[in-house]
């Protein structure tokens, strides 16, 4: 797919710094830039000739606790007079803001909500901040990996006081199953088998 | 100085009051009505905050996650094949499309080659889909303005195409067919039959549905000119699907970047001219005539083409039951399957189909293991309700049902 590296090659060296690197995995362009620079970043995506991206697809969170900057805000692009599209990638963390790109794609509004909800990503610049998906008055963001699967509290109807009421979590916690073979290339020692390593390896 | 204690107000003796205009000015207070989560017209749990001046609609603040289940989040802890059946509660209208989507993800990161008469059920499979979709969203569209009749012929079309489905899969709605390599199980000759027989008899059924509600005056008057989305608009807001078809956008995934096998049938992509409510409407009534092609196509290829629907790698598709009564390989190869499920490569891919409500799409993290890392879902829902408010700004209160009608909404896909 050389069209693709010309593709990235020519999106590097165009947006003077604010997209740093590419990549090519599975035919699908990957673009990774600053956090800061996002807005400048995307509209040179969608403005310059070659490029011509006019539609944000996507934008989702990834987490990542192990590293320092957690999270990944994605952005799908598609361009549909030129017929590709490609994913631009920046790291932030919990602290930092990334600047909200509903100026660029008005269609960010929501996706950023969504982020902001699941993950607790701050957009700054963003016209309406709220949640969007979960309950009114959730703590919480649902999609970290630190945050169990079963939540925190639950709700049921009380009879006597004729409402709704939230109470904790009373079911027993998910078991996570783990069925992954030890045989092929786990990366992680297996409860056990970190004393074997210690003794004779 | 208020109250008891404040001094009279200066009285002026030498000039009258103003005469008093003949009709006082009366500030009109502004409406805040809520609209669901239990109207009919709101398309299952749809929670919109409207404000009103007079009846004019100011400001829309449309409520969702009422059905939020948490799906991403349940994926993450689920391997590949228990993931399938998420799919189908997404937008249960269409189950089989969205499950494409993720099938088709996780092949481009395993790499898999789906055989021809797999590919050939996926897409027949897909398109009875998209018909059962649009059978849903052109009739409640003419329920929204008024119209009783048209859903009730739609449902009995749906009823028998949930026969299909139940015939191939044994499930009416949530299907779980499609898998990563092809489908579950062969399609029976007596089913392709009957798919044929329908497909021949539709058109009639497409030409009645019209006749109700093409030319109604009513209808026309509820959705001519009305949530007009211009092109340039309709790309600003992230519209997939009909709702850029219906602006004039000749913009479809089947066409433009064709997955599966679709680059081997022929079939037109409708287009609308004024995109609103009513081109809209239009476009959905056209893809389902060309969706009957399709099928047709399908049906008297899948004749012609034996051979099996499941990729044969059985480090990916479970054995068949006969192999495993013999062979000990096999049964191995099934125990694996369905504890430890297979891995995938580590990296991200983003697959999307042309699904019946536009671009749906999957975005898949994989770290290695036997279970998605992140999967996000693109539901092309999602953008169409994020332009609410600005569709419906400046229109009147009647107006918001039949935009609303128009976007094919469905709360699965919005809320996952």
């Amino acid at each position: 797919m050389s069209d693709l590296e010309a593709l990235g090659q020519s999106i590097v060296t165009n947006s003077t710094g604010a997209i740093t690197a590419f990549s090519i995995a599975f035919d699908e362009l990957t673009l990774t830039g600053p956090a800061h620079r996002v807005v400048e970043a995307l509209t040179q995506l969608r403005d310059h000739p070659d490029c011509r991206f006019q539609e944000l697809i996507d934008l989702c969170g990834v987490d990542y606790p192990d590293r320092p900057l957690r999270f990944d805000v994605v952005y799908h692009l598609l361009s549909i007079t030129k017929n590709h599209r490609v994913r631009l990638k920046v790291m932030t963390d919990e602290d930092t803001a990334v600047p909200s790109v509903t100026g660029v794609y008005p269609v960010a509004d929501w996706f950023e909500r969504e982020a902001f909800d699941m993950y607790g990503i701050f957009f700054s610049g963003h016209p309406d901040l709220r949640r969007i998906l979960t309950d009114y008055g959730f703590h919480g963001h649902p999609l970290r990996k630190d945050f169990p699967m079963t939540g925190y509290v639950e709700v049921r109807y009380d009879d006597a006081l004729r409402r709704v009421v939230y109470e904790p979590v009373k079911i027993a916690e998910f078991r996570q199953f783990d069925f992954l073979s030890p045989w092929e290339g786990a990366q992680y020692a297996l409860p056990g088998d970190d004393k074997a390593k210690e003794g004779g390896q | 100085m208020t109250g008891s204690n404040a001094p009279a107000e200066a009285t002026d003796f030498f000039h009258d009051a103003p005469a008093a205009p003949a009709i006082p000015e009366t500030p009109v207070r502004k409406f805040n009505i809520n609209f669901g989560p239990q109207h009919p017209a709101a398309h299952g749990v749809l929670r919109l905050v409207l404000e009103l001046d007079g009846e004019v609609v100011e400001r829309v603040d449309p409520h969702i996650g009422l059905l939020h289940r948490g799906t991403e989040k349940l994926m993450e802890a689920r391997t590949y094949l228990q993931n399938i059946p998420y799919f189908d509660r997404l937008d249960y209208v269409a189950p089989m499309n969205q499950e494409h989507a993720f099938c088709l993800a996780i092949e481009k990161l395993l790499g898999v080659e789906v055989p021809i008469r797999g590919s050939i059920i996926r897409v027949l499979y897909s398109e009875i889909g998209r018909i059962l979709s649009h059978l849903l969203n052109v009739t409640t569209q003419a329920m929204d303005v008024g119209a009783l009749t048209p859903p009730l012929w739609g449902f009995e079309e749906r009823e028998k195409l949930m026969i299909f489905y139940e015939r191939a899969c044994g499930a009416r709605l949530h299907s779980n067919y499609f898998r990563p390599g092809g489908v579950h199980q062969d399609l029976t000759e007596s089913l392709i039959d009957d798919i044929d027989a329908w497909a021949v008899a539709f058109p009639k059924i497409c030409d009645d549905i019209e006749q109700l509600i093409t030319g109604n005056r009513i209808f026309k008057q509820r959705n001519v000119d009305i949530g007009v989305v211009k092109k340039d608009e309709a790309l600003a807001w992230g519209f997939t699907g009909v709702m850029v078809r219906g602006s004039g956008i000749a913009w479809d995934l089947r066409r433009n970047q064709p997955y599966e096998c679709y680059s081997d049938f022929d079939f037109q992509i409708p287009l609308g001219i004024n995109g609103d409510c009513y081109d809209r409407y239009l476009c959905r009534m056209q893809e389902m005539r060309e969706s009957t092609k399709i099928i047709r196509q399908c049906c008297a290829r899948l004749k012609g083409t034996p051979g099996p629907v499941m990729t044969e790698d059985n480090k990916i598709t479970p054995p068949r039951r006969a192999e495993m009564k013999r062979s000990m390989e096999a049964l191995i190869h099934h125990f694996k399957l369905y504890t430890e499920g297979f891995r995938t490569p580590e990296g991200e891919v983003y697959a999307c189909v042309e699904a019946p409500k536009g671009e749906f799409g999957v975005y898949l993290v994989s770290d290695g293991t036997n279970k998605p890392y992140r999967c996000k879902i693109r539901a092309p829902g999602f953008p169409h309700l994020a332009a609410m408010d600005w569709m419906n700004r400046g229109h009147m209160l009647a107006d918001v049902s039949a935009i609303l009608g128009s976007l094919d909404i469905v709360f699965g896909e919005i809320d996952r």
